[in-house]
């Protein structure tokens, strides 16, 4: 509360023990620095909420997942059963679940929006690249998280989902087949697949966290970007404390975000689901249909778009690796697309494009899903192995503003 | 220019849009008709006397060959009926006890509230053998398990029809409009007059496969009617709460802009 | 609130009196809200904590009597816990109901403890720190009051059950039971 603080430095009133505490550890003097007077641009759109939020939401995950894993048992005779009996008789287990299953949804959609808007307006531009780095690392530990965690519950889509991921490896030459069984712990996905896939589930959020202490420390060493895309250190006038300006506004953020996750977990909890994982997972019968869950679908449809089995799977991979050169490919030096007309065109045509590769990855890999999907796998790497060091060699932006405070200097003709 | 284009663009669209959906529709996807469910909307809750009577259908007629293995005789609580008439449900059944006796058996007891419902078969091979080769699925999901949930169980159970002309039936398979491939192995189950009810609902086949579709939903989501009040009070909380901070961030912001 | 005046001050913007107390007013009652919120969220996850539905349901054991002979001692599992069925003689009847009540450090009388006075129900478990007493099987120590004896911190039990000697502050629970028949006793 700003009562409790010292409002010329808006360092909080020192009391004895926190004093005593500081002088040992500075934790008190770090929050404040980095939560309360923390300089931030003062003209952050509500694109910028997403990454708060996104932090919000691993928490909530990492929680319910605990109570969850109390009552899980990981044995394939015994974890479909115990998902049920979390759902059915465990006080509020149903509540937890949902929340758990939902939030997997809405971890993703939050941190696809960030990203996207990382995109738009240029945040993985100097001095952000290893910023833009360690988000990606916490793009593939969340995937890889998100696919071991789905495996748990031992539905159908479970087991053939696990069977068909990890079946991915076997492509490697000469020692696939080894590491595939390496990695099942046996002839197929079994019981030790289960049990060191919960293992792991466990694990990797906490590795999600200490990437994510990474990223905010990358990120306040040069404090965020802005809608402007243009450096706000020059002009005090630019930035404002975060708090109270920028906690308020997250707050308000995070309030209408909890209104549509809340809506999800208590009246339509399985939307995002497959009906067919209420199925206990049967080793002898293929479900008609293997699909991921939706965010996924857009690298499941590269996979599926090129006939050949190794060269599906680089180019899946490829797909999200070729986004730690995006900082070297897009050369420009203006960040923004809002001084960028071409690049702004490139942005909205290559966000439509991952839509309709999320469109064909949930579609029977034949026919014009087939040759869309495939349209639309080429348009991706197009977009960044093309047209962007294309566009940002020829492109000519718009004269970018002196400070966030001043208007444009030179305005355009209009 | 541009918007001469889209006005005559758009109407193309909508009319190529609304032949594909029939064309689609026409080529094995099967249509599954809306009905209205008690226990649809965010409001929504169970009929208990429909359930009360899906019970006695699932008791007298699908139980012969369905497991309800994660169902309880204790759950029945929630469809209306006392701890003593639970007791009495779960005593009517036989059940191998889970500890052997001081002898080392494992002996028949009387089913207890706590025991789950008794299967019909000992695994699936029995069920198997039973029944043609065919599984009959557990039920305890069902409708949380398939495309359509209730709709589509309703639809399955009142889908049973003479086989189109020049398609033949196989023995020991039944011809049905709402199942997949339309050839199904479970004969028809209901038929009118197939129970007799209690109360003077009628016992035609609609009637009989709605009371036991809305058993089965909640025997899949038993925590639905919990759920939505619990839903109803949190949003309207976080809306309230929203409200305020909002109000909040316009005080602390106006200064600045 | 001057302080806070200043606050805005030094941002440069105009504070104003009447708008610093109204904006007190929302961060009060947005902090309010939110602090409820988080606190209400965090039962459900304590809540899951708690004996789930099944757990309760399989808190009835029912117990056929008919086997044990007089003197004989049986135990049984109740909620994952040892429960004591003693089918007392008439001696240890006796000697349960002769003692004084003020000797006892935890006094209870006898006929409360036992529905039937040759039938005793306990829960097994020390209430020092929750050991298995002994004097179950024959040959056990029985401890120096012919009933129970507990080996973790020597707290002696006599033939009620009641705490008699040693650092177990109370006498052994008696548990929920009724006779559902003359033969089969009905634990929880």
């Amino acid at each position: 509360m700003s009562t409790s603080s010292n409002p010329a430095t808006g360092a909080p009133k020192k009391n004895g023990i926190v004093e005593w505490i500081d002088y040992r550890l500075p934790i008190f003097t770090f929050m404040n620095h980095e939560l309360r007077e923390y300089p931030t641009p003062k003209n952050l759109n509500y694109w910028w909420n997403f990454g708060s939020l996104a932090g919000i939401v691993l928490v909530v995950m990492i929680l319910s997942g605990i109570f969850l894993a109390m009552n899980y048992t990981a044995h394939v005779d015994h974890a479909f059963v115990s998902v049920e009996r979390i759902m059915r008789d465990v006080n509020y287990g149903w509540l937890i679940r949902y929340i758990h299953m939902n939030g997997a949804s809405m971890f993703f959609l939050v941190v696809y929006i960030h990203i996207f808007r990382g995109l738009y307006y240029g945040s993985y531009k100097p001095p952000r690249e290893l910023l833009w780095w360690l988000g990606l690392v916490i793009l593939i530990l969340m995937m890889a998280t998100a696919f071991l965690g789905y495996v748990l519950p031992w539905g159908q889509m479970s087991f053939w989902g696990a069977t068909v991921i990890t079946n991915l490896f076997s492509a490697i030459p000469l020692v696939g087949e080894p590491i595939v069984t390496w990695l099942w712990g046996g002839f197929s996905v079994d019981n030790p697949t289960l049990n060191r896939f919960f293992s792991l589930h466990y694990l990797l959020p906490f590795v999600i966290v200490g990437v994510v202490m990474l990223h905010l420390v990358a990120l306040h060493t040069h404090g965020s970007n802005n809608p402007l895309g243009i450096d706000t250190k020059k002009n005090p006038k630019d930035s404002i404390p975060f708090h109270p300006y920028y906690t308020v506004k997250d707050m308000f953020g995070l309030g209408v975000f909890l209104v549509i996750y809340a809506a999800f977990v208590f009246f339509a909890p399985n939307f995002f689901g497959e009906p067919v994982n209420y199925v206990p997972a049967n080793p002898l019968q293929t479900p008609s249909e293997i699909v991921p869950e939706w965010y996924l679908l857009p690298f499941y449809a590269i996979l599926r778009s090129i006939p050949d089995k190794l060269a599906g799977v680089i180019a899946m991979f490829g797909a999200i690796f070729i986004l730690f050169l995006l900082p070297w490919l897009d050369s420009s030096k203006v960040r923004s697309a809002t001084f960028r007309p071409i690049y702004k065109q490139l942005f909205w045509i290559f966000l439509v494009d991952c839509i309709v590769l999320g469109w064909a990855g949930a579609q029977h890999p034949e026919g014009a899903p087939l040759l869309i999907g495939r349209l639309a796998t080429a348009y991706y790497f197009l977009h960044f192995i093309v047209l962007l060091p294309l566009v940002s060699k020829f492109e000519k932006p718009r004269a970018l503003p002196e400070s966030i405070s001043t208007p444009v200097l030179k305005t355009e003709k209009a | 220019m541009s918007i001469n284009l889209r006005r005559a663009l758009l109407p193309a669209l909508g009319l190529l849009a609304a032949l594909s959906v029939p064309a689609f529709a026409a080529e094995g996807e099967i249509k599954i008709p809306k009905q209205s469910w008690s226990f649809s909307g965010p409001l929504g809750t169970y009929d208990r006397a429909a359930l009360q009577r899906g019970f006695q259908i699932y008791k007298e007629v699908c139980s012969a060959c369905h497991a309800m293995s994660l169902v309880a005789y204790r759950n029945l609580t929630a469809l209306g009926f006392s701890d003593a008439e639970v007791k009495a449900i779960a005593a009517s059944v036989e059940v191998q006890d889970k500890e052997p006796n001081d002898q080392g058996e494992y002996v028949m007891r009387q089913g207890r509230a706590a025991d789950h419902f008794k299967a019909p078969f000992a695994n699936e091979q029995a069920a198997r053998a039973a029944n043609n080769g065919a599984y009959p699925p557990d039920l305890s999901l069902i409708t949380k398990a398939r495309v359509g949930g209730s709709d589509y169980l309703y639809a399955l159970l009142t889908g049973y029809k003479p086989a189109p002309a020049g398609m033949t039936v196989p023995d020991g398979m039944y011809y049905n409009d709402s199942f997949l491939g339309h050839l199904i192995a479970m004969a028809p189950p209901l038929s009118d007059g197939a129970v007799t009810y209690a109360d003077n609902t009628a016992t035609t086949v609609p009637q009989l496969a709605k009371d036991v579709t809305t058993f089965l939903t909640w025997a899949a989501e038993p925590e639905m009617e919990e759920r939505k009040r619990l839903g109803v009070k949190v949003v309207l909380f976080l809306l309230l709460m929203t409200g305020v901070i909002f109000a909040w961030k316009r005080k602390v912001w106006k200064d600045l802009h | 609130m001057s302080e806070s005046a200043h606050a805005s001050a030094t941002h440069g913007q105009p504070g104003h009196g009447e708008g610093e107390t109204r904006r007190d007013f929302l961060a009060l009652a947005a902090t309010a809200f939110a602090g409820a919120g988080a606190a209400c969220a965090l039962w459900p996850f304590i809540d899951s904590m708690n004996p789930a539905a099944d757990t309760l349901a399989l808190s009835t054991t029912d117990v056929d009597i008919s086997p044990i002979a007089e003197g004989m001692r049986i135990t049984v599992k109740w909620r994952g816990k040892p429960v004591f069925i003693d089918h007392r003689n008439k001696e240890q009847i006796d000697q349960a109901r002769s003692v004084n009540l003020s000797e006892l450090p935890d006094p209870a009388k006898d006929e409360d403890r036992a529905q039937k006075a040759e039938w005793l129900v306990m829960v097994g478990v020390c209430t020092h720190l929750g050991c298995i007493p002994n004097g179950q099987k024959q040959g056990e120590p029985r401890g120096d009051f012919g009933g129970w004896f507990c080996p973790c911190h020597g707290s002696h039990y006599d033939t009620s059950g009641r705490i008699r000697r040693g650092p177990a502050p109370r006498n052994l629970d008696v548990p929920p039971y009724k006779f559902t028949t003359d033969t089969t006793v009905s634990i929880g």
